[in-house]
């Protein structure tokens, strides 16, 4: 599991819209397929897809399958993005003391 | 006056935009971002020391910057200057040592109002091939949707 395979497999909009649809509660496929009127075999082979990725878990409950979200591959990206993040923040900021910096340099002139 | 938050969107396949705005002029902004005595003080990471290994600024000018570790451990970055308008924008080419052969396109633009500036820096990928490089070095662009929207999904999640 990687943050690249994370991200690939939210990339697309359908499976994105699952995720943020399954991040209120655990649903069945025929519920997932409903709100978000799609066919049942599609919302199927995303799931497969985000199960692949280790994004969803299936949990059999009586007749029903309950998709739920799992929550480590989306702490990974948190993690990543958060690196990114700080890395181009650092360097910004960095250059705000030369831009200040220069600033005062022009006031006193 | 505090800066606005830097911003990362992802308006295509290929492309990365980051924002941030300044309290200053553009002209000062420009000074600080393209002299190359000011380069070692912003360019890399704090834990890096920045090496001007050269900076021809002109259009078809080379630039070569080196980020050293304290461990002696040294990252290479150059590239060529395609574009130079003078205060409002710069466009050139951009590789990585760690990744060789693959060269991407960053172009800086500055725009001043009221007294402040926004620099929108856009860095375009060459290539699913070069994204997928990135992605691997740690730097994704695959994402339709923006970082803060999947940051915004993973704060709801935690």
């Amino acid at each position: 599991m990687n943050a690249a395979s994370t991200f690939s497999a939210l990339a697309e909009p359908n499976r994105y819209q699952i995720v943020e649809l399954l991040r209120q509660r655990p649903l069945p496929v025929g519920q997932i397929a409903d709100r978000l009127r799609l066919q049942q075999p599609q919302v199927s082979k995303h799931l497969r897809v985000l199960s692949d990725a280790g994004l969803v878990e299936m949990r059999p409950v009586a007749q029903q399958r309950i998709y739920a979200l799992r929550h480590e591959p989306l702490k990974e990206i948190d993690e990543w993005l958060e690196r990114y993040r700080r890395l181009w923040e650092e360097r910004m900021d960095r250059l705000e003391a030369v831009v200040d910096e220069l600033k005062r340099k022009e006031r006193k002139k | 006056m505090i800066a606005e938050d830097l911003k990362v969107t992802l308006p295509s396949d290929t492309e990365i935009v980051m924002t941030r705005e300044f309290d200053a002029p553009r002209r000062i902004v420009w000074k600080a971002m393209n002299d190359p005595d000011l380069i070692p003080r912003w360019w890399g990471p704090r834990k890096y020391e920045t090496v001007v290994e050269y900076m021809d600024f002109r259009v078809g000018g080379k630039w070569r910057f080196l980020n050293v570790g304290a461990d002696g451990q040294t990252f290479g970055f150059s590239g060529e200057y395609l574009e130079i308008v003078e205060p409002e924008k710069v466009v050139q080419t951009m590789g990585f040592d760690g990744v060789p052969g693959e060269v991407g396109r960053n172009t800086v633009r500055l725009t001043e109002r009221d007294g402040r500036t926004l620099i929108t820096e856009t860095s375009v990928f060459s290539s699913k091939a070069a994204r997928d490089a990135m992605i691997a070095s740690g730097m994704e662009s695959g994402a339709r949707e923006t970082y803060e929207r999947l940051a915004e999904l993973i704060a709801t999640l935690k």
